[in-house]
Protein backbone atom coordinates (compact mmCIF):
# COMPACT_ATOMS: atom_id res chain seq x y z
CA UNK A 1 0.00 0.00 0.00
CA UNK A 2 1.35 3.61 -0.79
CA UNK A 3 2.24 5.84 2.44
CA UNK A 4 0.71 9.20 2.61
CA UNK A 5 3.55 11.68 3.02
CA UNK A 6 3.01 14.93 4.50
CA UNK A 7 5.80 17.51 5.11
CA UNK A 8 8.29 14.90 4.99
CA UNK A 9 6.66 12.39 7.66
CA UNK A 10 5.59 8.93 5.95
CA UNK A 11 2.41 8.08 7.36
CA UNK A 12 1.95 4.18 7.05
CA UNK A 13 -0.91 4.07 8.99
CA UNK A 14 -3.79 6.39 7.96
CA UNK A 15 -5.75 6.64 11.04
CA UNK A 16 -5.34 9.62 13.11
CA UNK A 17 -6.95 9.52 16.30
CA UNK A 18 -8.07 12.67 18.56
CA UNK A 19 -7.79 12.43 22.03
CA UNK A 20 -10.75 14.28 24.00
CA UNK A 21 -12.87 12.09 25.84
CA UNK A 22 -11.09 9.19 26.73
CA UNK A 23 -12.28 7.31 30.29
CA UNK A 24 -8.40 7.86 30.89
CA UNK A 25 -4.90 8.70 29.48
CA UNK A 26 -3.91 5.05 29.79
CA UNK A 27 -6.37 4.31 27.32
CA UNK A 28 -5.52 7.36 24.84
CA UNK A 29 -2.19 5.76 24.84
CA UNK A 30 -3.29 2.15 24.80
CA UNK A 31 -6.11 3.50 21.69
CA UNK A 32 -2.73 4.83 19.91
CA UNK A 33 -0.46 1.40 19.93
CA UNK A 34 -3.16 -1.38 19.58
CA UNK A 35 -4.47 0.97 16.52
CA UNK A 36 -0.81 1.68 15.04
CA UNK A 37 -1.67 5.65 14.54
CA UNK A 38 1.30 7.45 14.02
CA UNK A 39 -0.58 10.80 14.13
CA UNK A 40 -2.37 11.74 17.00
CA UNK A 41 -4.43 14.99 17.97
CA UNK A 42 -4.16 16.86 21.04
CA UNK A 43 -6.27 19.89 21.93
CA UNK A 44 -3.82 22.85 23.04
CA UNK A 45 -6.76 24.15 25.56
CA UNK A 46 -6.59 20.83 27.73
CA UNK A 47 -2.65 20.61 27.95
CA UNK A 48 -1.91 21.46 31.29
CA UNK A 49 1.16 23.73 30.41
CA UNK A 50 1.87 24.53 33.95
CA UNK A 51 2.68 21.43 36.05
CA UNK A 52 0.59 18.72 37.81
CA UNK A 53 0.12 15.17 37.31
CA UNK A 54 -0.74 13.11 34.10
CA UNK A 55 -0.16 15.64 31.23
CA UNK A 56 -1.74 13.94 28.43
CA UNK A 57 1.47 14.56 26.45
CA UNK A 58 2.82 12.25 28.98
CA UNK A 59 0.84 9.44 27.22
CA UNK A 60 1.64 9.15 23.57
CA UNK A 61 4.06 6.94 22.34
CA UNK A 62 7.59 7.75 21.24
CA UNK A 63 7.60 8.30 17.39
CA UNK A 64 4.10 9.12 17.23
CA UNK A 65 3.25 12.41 15.32
CA UNK A 66 1.80 15.14 17.64
CA UNK A 67 -0.88 17.43 15.81
CA UNK A 68 -1.98 19.94 18.14
CA UNK A 69 -5.42 21.49 17.17
CA UNK A 70 -7.01 25.06 18.11
CA UNK A 71 -10.07 23.47 19.49
CA UNK A 72 -11.68 26.01 21.19
CA UNK A 73 -10.61 28.92 19.38
CA UNK A 74 -13.79 31.25 17.88
CA UNK A 75 -11.87 33.01 15.37
CA UNK A 76 -9.01 33.62 13.31
CA UNK A 77 -7.27 35.87 15.86
CA UNK A 78 -7.46 33.22 18.36
CA UNK A 79 -6.38 30.09 15.94
CA UNK A 80 -2.67 32.19 15.53
CA UNK A 81 -2.63 33.00 19.53
CA UNK A 82 -2.75 28.66 20.33
CA UNK A 83 -0.82 28.25 17.54
CA UNK A 84 2.24 30.21 18.89
CA UNK A 85 1.63 28.98 22.39
CA UNK A 86 1.79 25.64 21.43
CA UNK A 87 5.15 26.08 19.32
CA UNK A 88 6.45 28.19 22.05
CA UNK A 89 5.90 25.19 24.09
CA UNK A 90 7.74 22.73 22.15
CA UNK A 91 4.87 20.96 20.58
CA UNK A 92 6.03 21.44 17.04
CA UNK A 93 4.45 23.04 14.17
CA UNK A 94 1.53 20.58 12.85
CA UNK A 95 -1.38 21.99 13.61
CA UNK A 96 -4.89 20.87 12.98
CA UNK A 97 -7.33 24.52 12.55
CA UNK A 98 -10.48 24.36 14.61
CA UNK A 99 -12.98 27.91 14.31
CA UNK A 100 -15.84 27.04 15.71
CA UNK A 101 -18.12 29.85 16.89
CA UNK A 102 -21.40 27.92 16.99
CA UNK A 103 -21.70 26.02 20.33
CA UNK A 104 -25.09 24.36 19.16
CA UNK A 105 -23.47 22.66 15.75
CA UNK A 106 -19.65 23.07 16.31
CA UNK A 107 -19.93 23.99 12.36
CA UNK A 108 -16.71 25.43 11.22
CA UNK A 109 -16.16 28.52 10.48
CA UNK A 110 -14.97 28.49 7.17
CA UNK A 111 -13.75 31.92 6.33
CA UNK A 112 -11.85 32.55 9.48
CA UNK A 113 -10.55 29.03 9.11
CA UNK A 114 -9.20 30.18 5.46
CA UNK A 115 -7.36 33.39 7.30
CA UNK A 116 -5.66 31.63 9.87
CA UNK A 117 -4.44 28.79 7.08
CA UNK A 118 -2.93 31.92 5.55
CA UNK A 119 -1.35 33.32 8.38
CA UNK A 120 0.02 30.36 9.65
CA UNK A 121 1.26 28.85 6.68
CA UNK A 122 3.64 32.09 6.44
CA UNK A 123 4.81 31.35 10.09
CA UNK A 124 6.41 27.68 8.82
CA UNK A 125 3.00 25.38 10.08
CA UNK A 126 2.08 22.61 8.54
CA UNK A 127 -1.59 22.90 8.49
CA UNK A 128 -4.68 20.77 8.64
CA UNK A 129 -7.76 23.05 8.27
CA UNK A 130 -10.98 21.63 9.38
CA UNK A 131 -13.60 22.60 7.10
CA UNK A 132 -17.29 22.07 6.10
CA UNK A 133 -16.99 19.74 2.43
CA UNK A 134 -17.09 22.84 0.04
CA UNK A 135 -15.22 22.98 -3.29
CA UNK A 136 -14.57 26.33 -3.10
CA UNK A 137 -13.29 26.59 0.36
CA UNK A 138 -11.05 23.95 -0.53
CA UNK A 139 -9.38 25.01 -3.45
CA UNK A 140 -9.14 28.98 -0.84
CA UNK A 141 -6.97 26.59 1.33
CA UNK A 142 -4.69 25.17 -1.58
CA UNK A 143 -4.22 28.61 -3.23
CA UNK A 144 -3.21 29.78 0.52
CA UNK A 145 -1.08 26.72 1.18
CA UNK A 146 -2.73 24.37 3.24
CA UNK A 147 -1.46 21.18 3.66
CA UNK A 148 -4.19 19.34 3.80
CA UNK A 149 -8.35 19.64 3.66
CA UNK A 150 -10.16 17.76 6.35
CA UNK A 151 -13.94 17.99 5.47
CA UNK A 152 -16.15 16.98 8.32
CA UNK A 153 -18.07 13.82 7.39
CA UNK A 154 -21.22 15.05 9.69
CA UNK A 155 -21.23 17.10 12.63
CA UNK A 156 -18.09 16.47 15.31
CA UNK A 157 -19.84 13.82 18.28
CA UNK A 158 -22.21 12.79 16.05
CA UNK A 159 -21.41 9.18 14.82
CA UNK A 160 -23.29 9.85 11.68
CA UNK A 161 -20.96 8.71 9.36
CA UNK A 162 -20.52 10.27 5.97
CA UNK A 163 -23.29 12.95 5.90
CA UNK A 164 -21.18 14.89 3.20
CA UNK A 165 -20.78 12.12 1.20
CA UNK A 166 -21.06 13.72 -1.99
CA UNK A 167 -18.93 16.74 -1.45
CA UNK A 168 -15.85 15.22 0.25
CA UNK A 169 -16.16 13.34 -3.10
CA UNK A 170 -15.63 16.23 -5.18
CA UNK A 171 -13.28 17.57 -2.91
CA UNK A 172 -11.28 13.82 -3.41
CA UNK A 173 -11.96 14.06 -7.41
CA UNK A 174 -10.71 17.88 -7.45
CA UNK A 175 -8.09 18.69 -4.97
CA UNK A 176 -4.58 17.57 -5.35
CA UNK A 177 -3.85 18.27 -1.68
CA UNK A 178 -4.54 15.29 0.83
CA UNK A 179 -8.00 14.76 2.09
CA UNK A 180 -8.50 13.72 5.44
CA UNK A 181 -12.21 13.05 6.00
CA UNK A 182 -12.70 14.54 10.21
CA UNK A 183 -16.30 14.42 12.37
CA UNK A 184 -18.72 12.38 12.42
CA UNK A 185 -17.23 9.00 12.16
CA UNK A 186 -19.00 6.56 14.18
CA UNK A 187 -18.29 3.11 13.34
CA UNK A 188 -15.27 1.22 11.54
CA UNK A 189 -17.64 0.90 8.07
CA UNK A 190 -18.04 4.72 7.98
CA UNK A 191 -14.33 4.72 7.85
CA UNK A 192 -13.60 2.01 5.33
CA UNK A 193 -16.14 4.21 3.10
CA UNK A 194 -14.09 6.96 3.03
CA UNK A 195 -11.21 5.48 1.93
CA UNK A 196 -12.76 3.48 -0.49
CA UNK A 197 -13.94 6.51 -1.73
CA UNK A 198 -10.30 7.53 -1.77
CA UNK A 199 -10.17 10.25 0.89
CA UNK A 200 -5.99 9.80 2.18
CA UNK A 201 -7.14 9.01 5.63
CA UNK A 202 -9.39 9.40 7.81
CA UNK A 203 -9.20 11.13 11.33
CA UNK A 204 -11.59 9.59 14.44
CA UNK A 205 -12.31 10.41 18.03
CA UNK A 206 -15.60 10.00 19.64
CA UNK A 207 -16.15 6.81 18.32
CA UNK A 208 -13.40 5.34 19.73
CA UNK A 209 -13.19 7.51 23.07
CA UNK A 210 -16.70 6.43 23.87
CA UNK A 211 -16.44 2.96 23.22
CA UNK A 212 -16.45 -0.09 25.78
CA UNK A 213 -12.82 -0.68 24.43
CA UNK A 214 -11.31 1.96 23.36
CA UNK A 215 -8.82 0.17 22.40
CA UNK A 216 -10.07 -2.20 20.52
CA UNK A 217 -12.22 -0.02 18.41
CA UNK A 218 -9.11 1.96 17.42
CA UNK A 219 -7.86 -1.36 16.53
CA UNK A 220 -10.91 -1.80 14.57
CA UNK A 221 -10.92 1.56 12.76
CA UNK A 222 -7.31 0.77 11.61
CA UNK A 223 -8.17 -2.31 9.86
CA UNK A 224 -10.83 -0.93 8.43
CA UNK A 225 -9.10 1.97 6.97
CA UNK A 226 -6.32 -0.60 5.75
CA UNK A 227 -8.62 -2.45 4.14
CA UNK A 228 -10.70 0.88 2.37
CA UNK A 229 -7.36 1.53 1.07
CA UNK A 230 -6.51 -1.36 0.09
CA UNK A 231 -9.52 -1.70 -2.00
CA UNK A 232 -9.46 2.10 -3.74
CA UNK A 233 -5.67 1.19 -4.52
CA UNK A 234 -6.95 -1.98 -6.28
CA UNK A 235 -9.55 -0.51 -8.19
CA UNK A 236 -13.37 -1.00 -7.08
CA UNK A 237 -15.05 -2.52 -9.78
CA UNK A 238 -18.33 -1.18 -10.66
CA UNK A 239 -21.66 -2.64 -8.82
CA UNK A 240 -23.93 -4.39 -11.02
CA UNK A 241 -27.88 -4.26 -10.48
CA UNK A 242 -27.40 -8.75 -10.32
CA UNK A 243 -30.35 -9.16 -7.53
CA UNK A 244 -32.83 -7.05 -9.53
CA UNK A 245 -35.73 -9.44 -10.84
CA UNK A 246 -36.90 -7.03 -13.50
CA UNK A 247 -34.93 -7.12 -16.60
CA UNK A 248 -32.47 -3.96 -16.96
CA UNK A 249 -34.27 -2.97 -19.69
CA UNK A 250 -37.92 -3.00 -18.31
CA UNK A 251 -38.36 0.65 -17.04
CA UNK A 252 -37.60 1.28 -20.65
CA UNK A 253 -40.56 -0.49 -22.27
CA UNK A 254 -43.21 0.33 -19.67
CA UNK B 1 -38.53 24.16 19.39
CA UNK B 2 -39.14 23.80 23.41
CA UNK B 3 -42.55 21.38 23.41
CA UNK B 4 -43.54 22.61 26.47
CA UNK B 5 -46.86 20.34 27.59
CA UNK B 6 -44.17 16.80 26.79
CA UNK B 7 -41.69 18.69 29.32
CA UNK B 8 -44.43 19.34 31.64
CA UNK B 9 -46.13 15.76 31.12
CA UNK B 10 -42.13 13.92 31.47
CA UNK B 11 -41.45 15.91 34.32
CA UNK B 12 -44.86 15.05 36.50
CA UNK B 13 -44.99 11.35 35.13
CA UNK B 14 -44.40 9.37 37.99
CA UNK B 15 -43.92 6.02 36.84
CA UNK B 16 -40.69 4.57 37.35
CA UNK B 17 -39.90 3.07 33.90
CA UNK B 18 -40.68 6.72 31.92
CA UNK B 19 -37.95 7.49 34.60
CA UNK B 20 -34.99 4.59 33.71
CA UNK B 21 -35.94 5.52 30.36
CA UNK B 22 -34.90 9.20 30.67
CA UNK B 23 -32.03 8.27 32.60
CA UNK B 24 -30.96 5.95 30.03
CA UNK B 25 -31.09 8.08 27.47
CA UNK B 26 -29.42 11.38 28.95
CA UNK B 27 -26.15 9.44 30.08
CA UNK B 28 -26.05 8.08 26.41
CA UNK B 29 -26.30 11.68 25.08
CA UNK B 30 -23.72 12.76 27.79
CA UNK B 31 -21.71 9.91 27.08
CA UNK B 32 -21.42 10.95 23.28
CA UNK B 33 -20.85 14.59 23.48
CA UNK B 34 -18.85 14.30 26.54
CA UNK B 35 -17.42 11.31 26.78
CA UNK B 36 -16.28 10.35 30.19
CA UNK B 37 -14.65 13.72 31.14
CA UNK B 38 -15.79 15.78 34.30
CA UNK B 39 -14.32 19.18 34.56
CA UNK B 40 -13.66 20.41 38.09
CA UNK B 41 -13.50 23.84 39.51
CA UNK B 42 -13.60 25.79 42.37
CA UNK B 43 -15.83 28.78 43.78
CA UNK B 44 -13.37 31.33 45.87
CA UNK B 45 -15.43 33.73 47.54
CA UNK B 46 -14.18 37.51 47.81
CA UNK B 47 -16.72 39.46 49.99
CA UNK B 48 -20.13 38.93 51.01
CA UNK B 49 -21.26 42.40 50.88
CA UNK B 50 -24.74 42.62 49.21
CA UNK B 51 -27.12 45.44 48.50
CA UNK B 52 -30.45 43.09 48.10
CA UNK B 53 -32.40 42.00 50.35
CA UNK B 54 -33.65 38.49 49.66
CA UNK B 55 -35.21 36.29 51.72
CA UNK B 56 -33.95 33.17 50.51
CA UNK B 57 -30.20 34.15 51.13
CA UNK B 58 -27.20 33.55 53.54
CA UNK B 59 -25.46 36.69 52.47
CA UNK B 60 -29.21 38.81 52.04
CA UNK B 61 -28.51 42.37 53.27
CA UNK B 62 -30.84 42.23 55.93
CA UNK B 63 -29.00 39.28 57.82
CA UNK B 64 -27.25 41.16 60.49
CA UNK B 65 -23.60 38.78 59.70
CA UNK B 66 -20.14 40.20 59.71
CA UNK B 67 -19.56 41.63 56.41
CA UNK B 68 -15.87 41.33 54.90
CA UNK B 69 -14.08 41.36 51.93
CA UNK B 70 -10.66 39.65 51.07
CA UNK B 71 -7.63 42.25 50.32
CA UNK B 72 -4.64 41.51 48.21
CA UNK B 73 -2.20 39.67 50.27
CA UNK B 74 -5.70 37.70 51.30
CA UNK B 75 -6.25 37.21 47.37
CA UNK B 76 -2.79 35.74 47.16
CA UNK B 77 -3.09 33.08 50.07
CA UNK B 78 -6.35 32.12 48.92
CA UNK B 79 -5.46 31.77 45.20
CA UNK B 80 -2.36 29.66 45.96
CA UNK B 81 -4.21 27.50 47.95
CA UNK B 82 -6.36 26.18 45.44
CA UNK B 83 -3.78 26.51 43.15
CA UNK B 84 -1.27 23.76 44.92
CA UNK B 85 -4.77 21.32 45.06
CA UNK B 86 -4.34 21.49 41.47
CA UNK B 87 -7.33 23.63 40.73
CA UNK B 88 -7.00 25.41 37.22
CA UNK B 89 -10.98 27.03 36.47
CA UNK B 90 -11.61 29.38 39.57
CA UNK B 91 -15.30 30.52 39.74
CA UNK B 92 -14.67 34.51 41.75
CA UNK B 93 -17.90 35.16 43.98
CA UNK B 94 -18.81 38.26 45.43
CA UNK B 95 -21.99 39.58 47.08
CA UNK B 96 -23.43 42.02 44.93
CA UNK B 97 -22.37 45.54 46.25
CA UNK B 98 -21.38 48.10 43.93
CA UNK B 99 -19.87 49.94 46.60
CA UNK B 100 -17.68 46.93 48.19
CA UNK B 101 -16.96 45.07 45.80
CA UNK B 102 -16.90 47.05 42.77
CA UNK B 103 -16.12 46.64 39.19
CA UNK B 104 -12.98 47.70 40.55
CA UNK B 105 -12.08 45.72 42.93
CA UNK B 106 -13.01 42.61 41.13
CA UNK B 107 -11.09 43.48 38.21
CA UNK B 108 -8.10 43.54 40.85
CA UNK B 109 -9.33 40.63 41.79
CA UNK B 110 -9.19 39.02 38.33
CA UNK B 111 -5.64 40.11 37.47
CA UNK B 112 -3.88 38.23 40.58
CA UNK B 113 -6.31 35.32 39.79
CA UNK B 114 -4.42 34.93 36.34
CA UNK B 115 -1.44 34.93 38.05
CA UNK B 116 -2.67 31.07 38.95
CA UNK B 117 -5.26 29.72 37.11
CA UNK B 118 -5.69 29.74 33.26
CA UNK B 119 -9.56 30.52 33.20
CA UNK B 120 -11.48 33.05 35.42
CA UNK B 121 -15.16 33.08 35.95
CA UNK B 122 -16.91 35.45 37.77
CA UNK B 123 -20.44 34.98 39.90
CA UNK B 124 -20.83 38.74 41.01
CA UNK B 125 -23.76 41.68 40.37
CA UNK B 126 -24.94 42.08 36.79
CA UNK B 127 -22.73 44.84 35.06
CA UNK B 128 -23.54 46.77 32.27
CA UNK B 129 -21.80 45.83 28.87
CA UNK B 130 -18.93 47.75 28.88
CA UNK B 131 -17.65 46.70 32.75
CA UNK B 132 -17.87 43.22 31.05
CA UNK B 133 -15.84 44.33 28.21
CA UNK B 134 -13.35 46.08 30.85
CA UNK B 135 -13.28 42.45 33.17
CA UNK B 136 -13.16 40.17 29.60
CA UNK B 137 -9.78 42.13 29.19
CA UNK B 138 -8.60 42.03 32.69
CA UNK B 139 -8.64 37.86 31.64
CA UNK B 140 -12.65 36.91 32.47
CA UNK B 141 -13.85 34.06 30.05
CA UNK B 142 -16.89 32.92 31.98
CA UNK B 143 -19.68 34.40 33.75
CA UNK B 144 -22.92 32.75 36.04
CA UNK B 145 -25.92 34.79 36.12
CA UNK B 146 -29.20 33.33 37.15
CA UNK B 147 -32.41 34.57 36.92
CA UNK B 148 -33.50 32.44 40.29
CA UNK B 149 -36.74 32.12 38.90
CA UNK B 150 -38.65 33.64 35.60
CA UNK B 151 -42.19 33.79 37.84
CA UNK B 152 -42.23 37.52 37.73
CA UNK B 153 -44.99 37.15 40.73
CA UNK B 154 -42.73 35.43 42.86
CA UNK B 155 -39.33 37.03 42.25
CA UNK B 156 -40.50 40.53 42.73
CA UNK B 157 -41.72 38.90 46.31
CA UNK B 158 -38.35 37.20 47.15
CA UNK B 159 -36.47 40.00 45.56
CA UNK B 160 -37.53 42.37 48.39
CA UNK B 161 -35.40 45.45 47.80
CA UNK B 162 -32.26 46.52 46.10
CA UNK B 163 -30.97 45.87 42.50
CA UNK B 164 -31.99 43.14 42.07
CA UNK B 165 -35.61 44.04 42.34
CA UNK B 166 -35.12 44.58 38.35
CA UNK B 167 -36.32 41.55 36.83
CA UNK B 168 -35.74 42.85 33.21
CA UNK B 169 -32.23 44.12 33.76
CA UNK B 170 -31.17 40.85 35.40
CA UNK B 171 -33.27 38.84 32.30
CA UNK B 172 -30.94 40.33 29.54
CA UNK B 173 -27.51 40.42 32.07
CA UNK B 174 -26.65 37.32 29.94
CA UNK B 175 -27.27 39.28 26.53
CA UNK B 176 -24.95 42.23 27.84
CA UNK B 177 -22.20 39.83 28.70
CA UNK B 178 -22.26 38.44 25.65
CA UNK B 179 -22.08 41.46 23.68
CA UNK B 180 -19.42 41.96 24.98
CA UNK B 181 -17.47 38.61 24.16
CA UNK B 182 -18.00 36.81 27.17
CA UNK B 183 -16.90 33.17 26.11
CA UNK B 184 -18.94 31.04 28.34
CA UNK B 185 -22.24 32.18 29.87
CA UNK B 186 -24.03 30.12 32.61
CA UNK B 187 -27.39 30.42 33.60
CA UNK B 188 -29.56 28.95 36.05
CA UNK B 189 -32.78 29.09 38.14
CA UNK B 190 -32.73 28.19 41.92
CA UNK B 191 -34.88 25.42 42.19
CA UNK B 192 -37.20 25.96 45.46
CA UNK B 193 -38.55 29.26 44.25
CA UNK B 194 -41.04 28.60 42.04
CA UNK B 195 -42.82 26.04 40.83
CA UNK B 196 -40.31 24.10 39.04
CA UNK B 197 -41.71 22.99 35.91
CA UNK B 198 -42.80 26.17 34.75
CA UNK B 199 -39.38 27.49 35.89
CA UNK B 200 -37.34 24.94 34.02
CA UNK B 201 -39.50 25.44 30.58
CA UNK B 202 -38.87 29.30 31.34
CA UNK B 203 -35.19 29.21 31.31
CA UNK B 204 -34.79 26.43 28.31
CA UNK B 205 -36.65 29.23 25.89
CA UNK B 206 -34.51 32.33 27.76
CA UNK B 207 -31.30 29.77 26.87
CA UNK B 208 -32.87 28.80 23.13
CA UNK B 209 -33.22 32.49 22.77
CA UNK B 210 -29.65 33.09 23.76
CA UNK B 211 -28.55 30.39 21.76
CA UNK B 212 -29.94 32.12 18.64
CA UNK B 213 -28.47 35.50 18.94
CA UNK B 214 -24.93 34.53 20.56
CA UNK B 215 -24.17 31.29 18.65
CA UNK B 216 -20.50 30.89 19.37
CA UNK B 217 -20.53 31.52 23.33
CA UNK B 218 -20.42 28.31 25.55
CA UNK B 219 -23.61 27.85 27.75
CA UNK B 220 -24.02 25.91 30.59
CA UNK B 221 -27.17 25.43 32.88
CA UNK B 222 -27.00 25.07 36.95
CA UNK B 223 -29.83 24.04 38.96
CA UNK B 224 -28.58 24.48 42.27
CA UNK B 225 -31.73 23.60 45.01
CA UNK B 226 -31.69 26.31 48.01
CA UNK B 227 -30.08 25.08 51.11
CA UNK B 228 -31.25 26.93 54.02
CA UNK B 229 -29.05 28.86 56.04
CA UNK B 230 -29.24 28.54 59.48
CA UNK B 231 -32.18 31.38 61.01
CA UNK B 232 -33.66 31.49 57.68
CA UNK B 233 -37.14 31.66 58.29
CA UNK B 234 -38.21 31.27 54.13
CA UNK B 235 -39.20 28.21 53.80
CA UNK B 236 -38.78 26.83 50.16
CA UNK B 237 -40.45 24.55 47.91
CA UNK B 238 -39.67 20.79 48.47
CA UNK B 239 -37.75 20.05 44.84
CA UNK B 240 -37.23 16.20 45.52
CA UNK B 241 -33.97 14.31 44.27
CA UNK B 242 -36.40 12.23 41.35
CA UNK B 243 -37.57 15.56 39.91
CA UNK B 244 -34.00 17.00 40.30
CA UNK B 245 -32.49 14.49 38.36
CA UNK B 246 -35.15 14.38 36.15
CA UNK B 247 -34.67 18.18 35.12
CA UNK B 248 -30.90 17.23 34.65
CA UNK B 249 -32.03 14.32 32.03
CA UNK B 250 -34.22 16.24 30.13
CA UNK B 251 -31.93 19.39 29.48
CA UNK B 252 -29.23 16.78 28.68
CA UNK B 253 -31.71 15.55 25.86
CA UNK B 254 -33.20 19.07 25.06
CA UNK B 255 -29.30 20.30 24.80
CA UNK B 256 -27.10 17.92 23.67
CA UNK B 257 -23.52 19.77 24.20
CA UNK B 258 -24.70 21.89 26.48
CA UNK B 259 -22.15 21.63 30.01
CA UNK B 260 -24.41 21.38 33.44
CA UNK B 261 -23.10 22.14 36.52
CA UNK B 262 -23.53 20.21 39.88
CA UNK B 263 -22.25 22.16 42.74
CA UNK B 264 -21.08 21.12 46.31
CA UNK B 265 -24.53 22.16 47.97
CA UNK B 266 -25.80 18.58 46.82
CA UNK B 267 -24.96 15.49 49.06
CA UNK B 268 -22.28 13.23 48.00
CA UNK B 269 -24.39 10.40 47.18
CA UNK B 270 -26.56 12.34 44.91
CA UNK B 271 -23.27 13.98 43.40
CA UNK B 272 -21.61 10.65 42.76
CA UNK B 273 -24.97 9.11 41.03
CA UNK B 274 -25.40 11.62 38.45
CA UNK B 275 -21.88 11.63 37.07
CA UNK B 276 -23.13 9.89 34.28
CA UNK B 277 -25.68 12.96 33.29
CA UNK B 278 -23.55 16.12 34.39
CA UNK B 279 -20.06 17.96 32.61
CA UNK B 280 -18.74 20.07 35.08
CA UNK B 281 -18.25 19.90 39.48
CA UNK B 282 -17.22 22.35 41.87
CA UNK B 283 -14.69 20.15 44.13
CA UNK B 284 -12.60 21.39 47.44
CA UNK B 285 -15.72 24.47 48.00
CA UNK B 286 -15.60 27.15 50.56
CA UNK B 287 -18.64 29.22 50.86
CA UNK B 288 -17.28 31.15 53.33
CA UNK B 289 -15.16 34.49 52.31
CA UNK B 290 -11.59 32.94 53.15
CA UNK B 291 -12.41 29.43 53.74
CA UNK B 292 -9.93 27.99 52.19
CA UNK B 293 -7.13 29.60 54.24
CA UNK B 294 -9.28 30.46 57.51
CA UNK B 295 -8.79 33.35 57.46
CA UNK B 296 -11.92 35.11 58.78
CA UNK B 297 -14.70 34.03 60.72
CA UNK B 298 -18.31 34.17 59.02
CA UNK B 299 -21.83 32.94 57.56
CA UNK B 300 -21.21 31.32 54.25
CA UNK B 301 -23.44 32.30 50.92
CA UNK B 302 -25.32 28.58 51.74
CA UNK B 303 -23.92 25.39 53.28
CA UNK B 304 -22.27 23.01 51.24
CA UNK B 305 -22.89 19.27 51.36
CA UNK B 306 -20.13 17.78 49.98
CA UNK B 307 -16.79 18.09 52.21
CA UNK B 308 -14.69 16.00 50.01
CA UNK B 309 -11.14 17.42 49.09
CA UNK B 310 -9.99 17.96 45.52
CA UNK B 311 -7.92 15.05 45.86
CA UNK B 312 -11.04 12.64 47.08
CA UNK B 313 -13.50 13.72 44.42
CA UNK B 314 -10.43 13.10 41.96
CA UNK B 315 -10.22 9.47 43.08
CA UNK B 316 -13.51 8.98 43.07
CA UNK B 317 -13.60 10.02 39.13
CA UNK B 318 -10.95 7.95 38.72
CA UNK B 319 -12.58 4.84 40.55
CA UNK B 320 -15.84 5.27 38.64
CA UNK B 321 -13.65 5.66 35.27
CA UNK B 322 -13.90 9.41 34.52
CA UNK B 323 -11.07 11.44 33.72
CA UNK B 324 -10.95 14.42 35.60
CA UNK B 325 -10.21 17.27 33.30
CA UNK B 326 -8.89 20.84 35.15
CA UNK B 327 -7.71 22.75 31.96
CA UNK B 328 -10.99 23.25 29.65
CA UNK B 329 -9.40 26.66 28.49
CA UNK B 330 -6.93 28.59 28.75
CA UNK B 331 -7.28 32.57 28.56
CA UNK B 332 -4.81 33.72 25.61
CA UNK B 333 -4.18 37.49 26.65
CA UNK B 334 -0.63 37.20 27.12
CA UNK B 335 0.22 35.55 24.00
CA UNK B 336 1.36 37.57 21.23
CA UNK B 337 -1.51 37.58 18.36
CA UNK B 338 -1.95 40.28 15.57
CA UNK B 339 -5.01 41.57 14.82
CA UNK B 340 -6.43 40.22 11.59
Amino acid sequence: MQSLIIDNFEIQNRLLIGTGKFQNKYDVRESIIQSGSQVVTVAVRRIDLERHEENILEYIPDGVKLMVNTSGARNADEVIRIARLAKECGYGNWIKIEVIDDSKYLLPDNQETIRATELLVKEGFVVFPYVSADLYVARELVKVGADTVMPLGSCIGTNQGLKAEEFIQILINEIEIPIIVDAGIGCPSHAAKAMEMGADAVLVNTAIATADNAPNMAKAFSKAIEAGRLAYESGIPDSQNIASASSPLSHLLS
Amino acid sequence: MIVTDQIHRILTDSREATFEKLKKQASDVTRQYFGRTISLYAPLYLGNYCENNCVYCGFSSHHKIPRTRLNDAELHKEMNVLSKQGIQNILILTGESDRMTSVNYIKNAVTIARQYFPNVSIEIQPLLTDEYSQLIKAGVDGLAVYQETYDREIYDTVHVSGKKKDYNYRYETPERAAHAGMRSISMGILLGLAPPVEDVIALFQHLRFMEKIYPGVEYSLSFPRIVPVEDMDYQPIKVSDDLFVKIICLTRILFPRVGINLSTREQPAIRDDMLSLVTRMSAGSSTLVGGYTHIREGEPQFDIHDHRSVKEIVQLLKDKNYDPVFTEWRCLHEVSGLRV
